[in-house]
């Protein structure tokens, strides 16, 4: 379908990005790899006056090492973040969740920023920021700030980032040497998870030391599953072991019901899926 | 000029039978050619459609004012904007005398009766600009109540079109004991209730989508002395007749071209709305005008498939000898009775006794209007309907006798000694050998070895469980031999036509009456004409798809273009060689009975005088030599009426595995044995078999059109219409026996439908095999991960989709 018309600008620097942001307010929007914002442009459930393209800010690019933490440009491509070896190293659950994101084309076009800032709660990488304790670099006219992920998903959609700031990178505290799955739930290789469970865990002989939790598509928000993380600390790296904490996936939650399952379905396999992402991340 | 020699000696081997690569992929792959959508004409303008939102309601009032004020927009039209030059969309198959058939306009002006119906369209000179005023039209409606369950709309709680004062649009019967093909099944039913074994089962056949990849586009064109219309369709001769028939101009001033066409799957085999409604602009502006759709109106508005409830009830002796069948049909026809329409359920009729020898059947099917998209052939059309429920039912016999399904199968087959074999619906089967697929395919599967494997996953009590699923299919292809539908109150003939033009430069231009969108007969029919006349295969150009080139013609579904349009090739080239053995007797001084035809040359017999073809098509072409009274011209054409179906058949299997945990299945290994006769090319046929798998497989894993209960389409993107991709496939294992068909020259069978008809089955009955200890007899399609899991966890087949589609694309959403 053809979207309405619109003019464009693509600035080369984030303070002219923010400074079109400020000039064309309400009117623009503002385009990361386009895998969300074009679809919604053809179908015409949006109709912006104006598209301001991050494409030509060479500084929202690339992975960098950062002392105790790896630093991912919001700008890069998923493929590149899935292919970087300090991101294997250092956050091997980012790397596992963006292995089978979406497509190849997905992977190619879009880009780690802006999957994070749509904010579809059945995206794949915002379980795995949250479990990794991300924290969110955030520009508006005013600097800089920081936004931890606790804080960054609102809801359905919906993100910290204020209507004349642009996310620029993404801050990710190392966990290296920590084991991690992301055990992703589908009825074809495409589609978004009906449920995913993003799983890092520190083993230390044979008994679990740490685990962070994420959950895709439990709510209206990735959710970070505290009470399987509590519950895990001190458990043998077992079936047996991780049984009981797993049951714990479903509290707090509040998945939703369509075509590909109802919010009872999507519970029961929270449990299932977290208690085998949980065991495959702790090499058991 | 350049004289072709006869075929070099390096070629001698056979064209038939070898792997070509077909000659029109690189153009067709890489889009630099004639997509509908390429074409641009001067002066050509855009069309956008305004179509309904709701299922049912009354159009009220249809304000254009702000549309027609938008940029560049030359005209605005609502359906009260024409009169009869407008048309109609015609049923080709009553199939009954006296079925219901609501008038189908194109655009109506009063009522529409499906959420996407067309009811206002904008020209503009840019597509973008229709786009953008389409959005200014203002359409008033009164909703009114819609029919949208299929079983609801049957008893007629709510009316479709009020007027007809019913949904029931006609009622099929057939049965053995009044045709005289076999006994009374109700007799057969009553017997067993006593002293044999029945079994009862309803099965759902869900709504699909047939989901071509070439969005479907139309191009009139009303500048010259015909009228031109380029289409995307399958049927470029019947929507000629079909214009000519319903819009008042004559079939000579009418031109129709379906240039490249990507893909249809029956979907195409169509007359649309939107073709008609650009006609009509077209031919009111005096200007040429394009229509594209977009994927969203394509999945909306272009015609479904399957839709059917199949209520069934078969009767055995306590052996598992069948005794009888009776299938009662319910499907749903959509708002409007389509080109074929009722006759898809129709053409099930005849294979639900597949190839199992049944001494009673009864079959009756009803079909009914609802308020959703119409519904028409999808690949298969019918017989995967048909064969999903009788290999449904036969496994579910197996378990009820208690013996393994291949073992029940073998039990009831026609066996390949008796052959010919009129079977119960009163068709005459050739020729086929069930014994020898199904020994092939076994072996190939490693059937003893997975039942081992299933064996002790269930004493294990393994959370992985392996289900085994069996499809001995057979099909009925070949559409059709004339007779049989006329019979069948079809409208038209089933014959097909071709010609054969022997060039001066000794090259070979074909023509067909066939109309391919993928299927690979540019490459095939050359191999075919090749063998035939003997020359190069790079010599021969096949014709096709422009009514103007190819003045006759039925066009391709059915699994018809070569057992049909491909014998009547043949005969075209015998009588090119028949035609030029007089003037290649003359040329080389001798008589007619000495020359011999082999390899593109006639030879005198003992001697090495000899002419290739294509010097007699040179000397032909400047006719200085001729015999006298001999015209100058070995041009031929032939025109085909089949004079039986054909019976491909297979032996598909299937292993499932199914995490029991959360009912998720994956496929572990497929192998089919089909039976298609002798093959032309075994890379096309690969093709075909491959692609038609994995359609199958959607249809019993992945693929639904949802309605909600406003008869919105839920699955109205592929977000939600889930069409698998590489990633979700396994590498299947096919292989061949071949028993040739005894109703055409080159001994070959249909196969474009083949995979589809046969796999849906093998793969539902491998997921029922993998739980049925379990206490699970049935899982409804598509078998989703929820679907499976409440089927062991609970009683029932999983129960219906609900819900609504979940949101993915935001409007409000930034910096994505």
């Amino acid at each position: 379908m053809i979207p309405a018309a619109f003019d464009y600008v693509a600035p080369t620097s984030v303070e002219d990005a923010l400074a079109a942001l400020a000039q064309y307010g309400d009117d623009a929007k503002i385009i990361a790899g386009g895998q969300s914002l074009l679809p919604v442009l053809r179908m015409r459930l949006n109709a912006p006056e104006w598209i301001i393209d991050l494409g030509r800010i060479e500084s929202l690019r690339g992975i960098r090492d950062d002392g105790d933490a790896i630093v991912i440009g919001a700008m890069t491509p998923h493929a590149v973040v899935g292919s970087d070896p300090l991101v294997a190293e250092h956050a091997a659950l980012i790397a596992k969740a963006v292995e089978h994101l979406a497509d190849a084309q997905v992977r190619h076009r879009g880009t780690f920023g802006g999957a994070l800032a749509h904010a579809d709660p059945a995206g794949d990488l915002g379980a795995p920021a949250l479990a990794l304790g991300a924290e969110f670099v955030i520009a508006g006219s005013g600097g800089t700030r920081t936004v931890a992920a606790d804080d960054f998903f609102v809801d359905l959609f919906e993100t910290a980032i204020g209507e004349d700031e642009i996310l620029t990178e993404v801050r990710i505290p190392k966990r290296t040497g920590w084991g991690a799955t992301y055990e992703k739930f589908v009825r074809v290789a495409h589609q978004w998870p009906i449920v995913a469970v993003a799983a890092t865990v520190r083993v230390d002989g044979g008994t679990i030391a740490e685990a962070r939790i994420g959950l895709t598509n439990m709510g209206s928000t990735p959710l970070r599953a505290r009470a399987v993380e509590d519950a895990l600390v001190g458990q043998p790296a077992t079936a047996d072991g991780v049984r009981a904490a797993a049951e714990h996936a479903t509290d707090g939650t509040n998945p939703p019901s369509d075509l590909n399952g109802d919010a009872d379905y999507r519970r029961h396999l929270a449990t299932v899926l977290t208690r085998r992402a949980v065991l495959a991340a702790a090499g058991a | 000029m350049t004289v072709t020699d006869e075929r070099p000696s390096d070629a001698i081997e056979n064209e038939i039978g070898r792997d070509r690569r077909r000659k029109e992929d690189q153009r067709l792959i890489t889009g630099r050619t004639r997509w509908t959508d390429n074409i641009v004409l001067p002066g050509m303008l855009h069309l956008a459609m305004v179509r309904s939102p709701f299922a049912h309601a009354t159009i009220t009032s249809v304000d254009t004012s702000a549309a027609k004020a938008s940029t560049n927009v030359v005209d605005v039209f609502s359906g009260a904007d024409f009169g009869e030059e407008l048309g109609a969309i015609i049923n080709a198959w009553p199939i009954t005398p006296d079925q219901v058939t609501p008038a189908h306009s194109p655009m109506p002006s009063d009522r529409v009766a499906f959420a996407g119906e067309i009811v206002a369209v904008v020209v503009a000179r840019s597509a973008a600009e229709a786009r953008d005023a389409a959005e200014l039209v203002e359409v008033e409606y009164d909703e009114l109540p819609a029919a949208l369950d299929l079983k609801k709309s049957a008893a007629d709680e709510v009316l479709a079109h009020p007027d007809l004062g019913t949904n029931k649009s006609a009622l099929w019967v057939f049965d053995s004991g009044e045709a005289g093909t076999g006994g009374n099944v109700e007799d057969a039913i009553a017997k067993a209730r006593t002293d044999g074994i029945v079994i009862e089962r309803e099965y759902r056949q869900q709504r699909l989508i047939p989901a071509f990849m070439e969005p479907r586009s139309v191009v009139v064109d009303p500048t010259g002395e015909q009228y031109t219309m380029w289409s995307a369709t399958q049927i470029p001769h019947i929507v000629r007749f079909a214009l000519a028939a319903t819009t008042g101009v004559s079939e000579s001033k009418i031109r129709v071209i379906a240039p490249d066409v990507g893909g249809g799957f029956g979907g195409k085999l169509q007359v649309t709305p939107e073709e008609w409604i650009a006609w009509a602009v077209g031919r009111r502006l005096g200007k040429p005008v394009k229509y594209t759709e977009t994927r969203s109106e394509s999945l909306m508005s272009a015609h479904h498939g399957r839709d059917q409830w199949q209520k069934l009830t078969l009767s055995a002796e306590k052996d598992g000898t069948v005794t009888g069948l009776k299938v009662e049909l319910l499907a749903d026809l959509g708002a409007y009775v389509a080109i074929v329409g009722g006759g898809v359920p129709v053409l099930g009729a005849f294979m639900f006794n597949a190839i199992y020898k049944f001494p009673a059947y009864h079959f009756a099917v009803q079909t009914v209007l609802t308020n959703k998209a119409w519904t028409d052939a999808y690949r298969g059309a019918g017989r995967p309907e048909a064969t999903y429920a009788i290999e449904r039912l036969m496994s579910e016999l197996a378990a009820e006798v208690g013996v393994d399904p291949l073992e029940i199968r073998e039990k009831n087959w026609i066996k390949h000694e008796e052959f010919p074999f009129t079977t119960v619906a009163g068709l005459e089967y050739d020729s086929g050998n069930y014994e020898a697929a199904t020994a092939k395919a076994k072996e190939m599967f490693g059937y003893d070895e997975l039942r081992a494997e299933q064996m002790a996953r269930r004493a294990s009590g393994d959370t992985v469980q392996l289900g085994i699923g069996i499809s001995t299919f057979t099909e009925m292809c070949g559409l059709a031999p004339s007779r049989v539908l006329g019979q069948l109150d079809y409208g038209a003939g089933g014959w097909e036509h071709a010609s054969v033009r022997m060039l001066a430069t000794g090259k070979v231009e074909v023509v067909t009456g066939a109309s391919a969108h993928g299927q690979g007969h540019e490459t095939a029919f050359s191999q075919i004409v090749a063998d035939r006349l003997g020359v190069a295969f790079e010599d021969v150009e096949i014709l096709h798809g422009d009514t103007a080139i190819s003045h006759k013609g039925l066009d391709t579904y059915g699994s018809r273009s070569l057992v049909v349009g491909g014998e009547a090739l043949v005969k075209a080239a015998d009588k090119v060689i028949e035609k030029a053995k007089p003037i290649a007797a003359h040329l080389l001084e001798a008589s007619v009975d000495d020359l011999e035809f082999s390899g593109g040359r006639f030879s005198v017999r003992g001697t090495d005088a000899g002419m290739g073809i294509g010097e007699i098509a040179t000397a032909v072409f400047a006719a200085h030599n001729l015999p006298d009274g001999v015209e100058p011209s070995i041009d031929s054409e032939a025109t085909y009426d089949p004079v039986n179906f054909n019976y491909p058949h297979g032996t598909h299997l299937c292993a499932m595995e199914v995490d029991t945990e959360t009912g998720a299945v994956k496929m572990r290994k497929y192998v089919c044995v089909d039976d298609i006769g002798n093959i032309v090319n075994p890379l096309i046929v690969s093709g075909q078999v491959h692609g038609g798998l994995v359609q199958g497989i959607a249809q019993a894993l992945w693929e639904e059109a949802v309605y909600d209960d406003a008869g919105t389409l839920v699955s109205g993107s592929f977000v939600d219409y889930l069409l698998p991709t590489a990633a979700d496939t396994i590498s299947f294992d096919i292989e061949h026996t071949t028993t040739p068909s005894l109703t055409n020259t080159l001994g070959t069978k249909g196969v474009g439908e083949a995979g589809t008809i046969a796999s849906t089955p093998a793969v539902v009955n491998a997921v029922v095999d993998a739980v049925r200890h379990l206490g699970v007899s049935d899982i409804q399609m598509p078998c989703t991960p929820e679907r499976v899991w409440r089927a062991i966890n609970g009683p029932g087949s999983g129960g219906s989709t609900t819900e609504a589609a979940m949101p993915h694309f935001d409007a409000e959403g930034g910096q994505a």
